[in-house]
């Protein structure tokens, strides 16, 4: 934020609450109407995308991530890097074990 | 340094500080889960099929309808913090006692979810359980050890709030001074979070 003023935040209208509380919902309505259809081996790969747009949705708005200092950012882009390693890393293990 | 709280002579307080601590409490339960989630991906992997079987046996309405609970206390929560900024504190308190009710009626659904599943001899150990597959016995292992981790997640989330929400009726936790209620929340959030990844993974699986 501009001048960084340590105890202000920026606030964000009720109606863009609203209109994300709305595309959470669309979405979790659509990832359920997607589990019904036969997608074979992407219906896993859909049904977490669609989520991981709900949590980007989340953490960016309701959690405010978006209007944060960038050093919040770069430390939730750390978190899920580390996650994404450990995944890929077992992963690796496993298949070619 | 030209802080402006040092004109109203407040005491010290730091609360981009105080939430960049709840910011890395919440990345340690991320990887915590994470361990999980890995967990129930290798097996998913090795036990496609049956985890497909014993994903039928789950109450889809149910896990749909605890998915909305969730997301609109999410929104009451969020909401709240925004009418305390905007220094509607009646509202904010209206917006905190629904989203500790919203809590409440998660854990009743689970209540019965469980009940039900019990009921039907499904638990971790039971006669039934143990005489089926591996591959289905790790399902609901993982589905008891993952959605009971995060109900448990949710009564912590519950009495954060509800002391936080008392912060607010003396008025400790104002317009001026929220960000007690500002951590409540962003923990809140990540146990809707969770719930958002564990809910297509353990009951939409065709």
């Amino acid at each position: 934020m501009q001048e960084h003023h340590n105890n202000e935040t920026h606030q964000i209208s009720y109606s863009t609450y609203l209109l994300v509380w709305v595309s959470l919902l669309a979405l979790t309505s659509i990832t359920v109407t997607v589990a019904g259809v036969h997608l074979g081996d992407y219906t896993l790969f859909v049904a977490l995308m669609i989520a991981a747009i709900k949590s980007a949705l989340v953490i960016n708005i309701f959690m405010h991530i978006k209007f944060e200092d960038p050093i919040f950012k770069v430390f939730l882009g750390i978190s899920g890097f580390t996650l994404l390693v450990i995944f890929s890393l077992t992963f690796f293990d496993y298949i070619y074990r | 340094m030209s802080n402006p709280t040092e004109l109203t002579h407040a005491p010290h307080r730091d609360d981009v500080g105080a939430r960049m601590g709840m910011w890395l409490f919440l990345f340690t339960e991320l990887l915590l889960f994470g361990g999980l989630f890995l967990v129930y991906a290798v097996y998913r992997h090795e036990y496609y099929s049956q985890f497909r079987v014993a994903a039928l046996e789950l109450n889809l309405s149910i896990g749909a309808l605890n998915t909305v609970i969730l997301l609109t206390s999410s929104l009451t929560v969020a909401l709240s913090i925004g009418a305390l900024q905007k220094g509607q504190k009646h509202l904010s308190v209206m917006l905190l006692l629904i989203t500790d009710i919203l809590a409440l009626a998660f854990m009743v659904n689970k209540y019965f979810e469980w009940s039900t599943k019990i009921h039907h001899g499904i638990y971790p150990g039971s006669e039934h359980l143990l005489n089926l597959p591996d591959g289905q016995i790790l399902f609901y292992g993982l589905y008891y050890i993952m959605t009971g981790l995060h109900a448990l997640y949710i009564i912590i989330g519950l009495v954060f709030l509800t002391i936080v929400l008392g912060f607010v009726i003396t008025g400790s936790v104002n317009k001026d001074s929220y960000v007690k209620l500002e951590n409540a929340g962003l923990y809140w959030h990540l146990v809707d979070l969770i719930w958002i990844f564990l809910f297509p993974l353990f009951y939409l699986i065709q």
